[in-house]
């Protein structure tokens, strides 16, 4: 191995592929049966973790980032003056396995930029994939990137070696699409997604017939989507991830904040913020949908395009339905306690279980680990001290703002701060 | 007299020591029951204190009894052993009072005690526990192996809670067609794979190899370019318009630091 020449494509490579933001590493159960290297953890193990706080869980890389493509967002787009490079199948296999064997890794997340042909690159992809699973025993996690306008019999070979696969749709709506990414239509995209979402019915049907039929993706599909680049509403994107939640039986949506990489009229300024705090709103929305029972159209409709950056998606749909509370956690429900503020899924679930010993006061809740300073104005117990003042949401809001402190508070509070 | 009479007569609190390993902790348990002991205390040998007004009495670890007593309390429930196994691992002090408390409520009360989270004991163990589980879950994410010359893979680490026994499966599991040796800096044992099965191993080590800067001829020549590799991937993923230091520190605290060859350089 030439470690200098490696080392530089590994820079390049690497550098070019941190914007994809889906690190996961669960969702298989891939077992190490022949004695041979690795295994899936169902949960995911995240090995190290980067200054801005992302895990790092897979080898994650793109095996060229030479492009035919000129999408508008992207970093390795045919018309950036970038350095350019591309490993060969037997490079990555090695870097994988040796970085897999020291545990720095949970697996490989291979990407590309398209060079000749969506098929040639895929081809390419799952040539790594086949090496990795056939030549070296590995049975460590594979996430391969399904590359947009790829054949049917590609993406048909990449489930049966890849743990999960991947196409980011990166810009929500259509109109935004052909503004950003004019050389890509919006079928390249969900085509090699349907394929893959039929082997997977397909396969996991067999499973239930003959046990020993093998695995097909077993940690399913995912995509990610860019928010702040080209103006569209909160309303678009989830709206637009319900669907792809739903048609295409996706594990994930990612929402990945756009980090601005290059000078183009059509696109925010280099240098200008990362919109976190949207990103992280859309996140517990995407959450509110997935496990606390909400549905789309309660969070945001017509009435609300956007959500609230001040207060969570949970807490500001609280506020417009404050009919519905107080809740007495004593006997409510589980899925209407889920829907008070300040009680995440893991207190609903200790408080559902404790509840059949005791009725429960503040102190329990307290303990148990519920937010108060939230949930307080939502809900009553088993004590007589309860909110009975006739408070108005704006008021609430007020309060709860006044009690609690979060990170991203400079960027909304609008009081201005005496001493800076 | 025996114990039990001394406890029948008058009522005398006793004080329990056991040789520090889980099943004397059980067998202690076993003790306690069998001979109605009113327990103030189980302590450890190595760090015994006699009470003022209770006796000490001295357990002799006993296999049998001490499987009695896991079977037991794994009758009652899968999690509520798993959690007393997880909580005596913390090493927290006066951890074993707290459980041996914890399992009278689970033996007198009706199943599923180890749910009622409203309970300040139950409570507090389940959150050991969780505390133990999370120190094993990043143990097995932290473990950064080295290949020495004679073709192991060898790695310190140094646990907050004593979780070799957890992890070990694990990497049994995943490894299973390469020699490993994880070894325990602050607890002064390893666990080790020889292709065959795990075995505990204590070691003479002259030096702690956590630190790159200096290269130990120990290691393979291929050791260094690979971890050099892996630092360089490390810095090439951090997307630097995003920093935040606090939420790092959070997900890897520092004290992991110094085994962990991607931050080496920052400690």
């Amino acid at each position: 191995m030439n470690f200098e020449r490696i080392r530089e494509k590994l820079n390049i490579l690497a550098d070019a592929a941190k914007y994809d933001v889906s690190c996961a590493s669960s969702g298989s159960d891939r077992t190490n049966k022949t004695k041979g290297l690795g295994n899936a953890s169902k949960m995911g193990i995240c090995h190290s973790y980067t200054a801005d706080g992302r895990c790092v869980s897979l080898l994650k890389i793109l095996l060229t980032n030479h492009c035919i493509f000129d999408c508008a967002y992207c970093v390795t787009r045919k018309s950036n003056d970038v350095p350019r490079a591309a490993f060969k199948v037997q490079e990555v296999v090695d870097l994988t396995i040796n970085f897999y064997r020291r545990n720095y890794i949970e697996g490989l997340f291979l990407s590309s930029g398209i060079f000749k042909s969506p098929d040639h690159t895929m081809e390419r992809l799952v040539a790594v994939a086949k090496k990795l699973r056939e030549e070296e025993n590995f049975n460590g996690y594979i996430h391969l990137k399904s590359i947009p306008g790829a054949s049917d019999e590609l993406m048909y070979e990449a489930g049966l070696y890849a743990d999960r696969l991947s196409v980011n749709i990166e810009v929500p709506t259509i109109s935004g699409l052909k503004l950003l990414a004019p050389d890509k239509k919006h079928e390249d995209f969900t085509k090699p997604m349907e394929k893959v979402k039929n082997e997977i019915v397909r396969y996991k049907s067999e499973q239930k017939i003959i046990k020993s039929t093998p695995k097909y993706a077993p940690a399913g599909q995912s995509t990610q989507m860019i928010v702040g680049a080209s103006g569209e509403s909160d309303k678009d994107i989830m709206y637009s991830a319900t669907y792809y939640y739903k048609t295409y039986n996706m594990k994930r949506v990612y929402y990945s904040g756009y980090v601005p990489v290059t000078h183009d009229s059509r696109l925010p300024a280099i240098g200008s913020q990362v919109p976190m705090l949207r990103e992280n709103r859309l996140y517990q929305t995407d959450w509110l949908l997935r496990f606390y029972g909400f549905s789309i159209g309660e969070i945001l409709n017509k009435q609300h395009p956007n959500l609230d950056m001040d207060v969570d998606p949970k807490l500001s749909w609280a506020l417009r339905n404050l009919h519905y509370f107080p809740v007495d956690v004593n006997t409510a429900d589980k899925r209407l306690l889920a829907r008070i503020p300040g009680i995440g899924m893991q207190s609903v679930d200790k408080i559902m279980k404790a509840r059949k010993f005791r009725k429960l006061n503040w102190d329990h809740l307290k303990k148990i680990g519920v937010a108060l300073n939230r949930a307080q104005y939502f809900m009553v117990c088993d004590s007589r001290h309860w909110e009975r003042r006739d408070l108005d949401a704006d008021k609430i809001k007020g309060m709860v703002l006044q009690n609690s402190k979060g990170k991203f508070r400079n960027q909304y509070s609008t009081q201005l701060s005496l001493f800076n | 007299m025996t114990s039990k009479q001394k406890a029948g007569i008058m009522n005398t609190s006793t004080t329990l020591v056991y040789d520090g390993s889980f099943n004397g902790f059980l067998t202690a348990v076993f003790v306690a029951f069998d001979e109605k002991l009113n327990v103030t205390d189980i302590q450890k040998n190595s760090q015994t204190q006699s009470g003022l007004f209770s006796d000490t009495e001295t357990v002799f670890t006993h296999v049998e009894k001490a499987k009695r007593v896991w079977n037991g309390i794994r009758n009652k429930s899968h999690n509520a052993i798993s959690n007393v196994y997880f909580a005596f691992l913390s090493e927290t002090e006066g951890m074993e009072l707290m459980l041996y408390t914890y399992i009278q409520k689970l033996m007198r009360t009706k199943n599923g005690k180890y749910l009622d989270y409203s309970d300040p004991i139950v409570l507090h163990i389940a959150q050991l526990a969780k505390k133990v589980g999370r120190e094993k879950h990043r143990m097995e994410a932290f473990v950064r192996f080295q290949l020495t010359k004679d073709e192991i893979y060898f790695a310190n680490i140094e646990p907050d809670f004593d979780v070799l026994p957890l992890i070990s499966k694990h990497f049994r599991d995943r490894y299973a067609d390469q020699k490993w040796l994880i070894y325990d800096v602050k607890r002064k044992y390893g666990i080790y794979y020889d292709l065959d099965h795990v075995e505990m191993v204590s070691l003479n080590l002259k030096d702690i190899h956590h630190n790159k800067t200096i290269k130990s001829d120990a290691f393979a020549t291929e050791e260094y370019e690979y971890q050099t590799l892996w630092n360089d991937y490390f810095k090439s993923t951090n997307i630097a318009s995003r920093i935040n230091p606090k939420l790092h520190t959070q997900h890897v605290p520092k004290r992991y630091w110094k085994y962990l060859s991607e931050k080496k350089e920052a400690v």
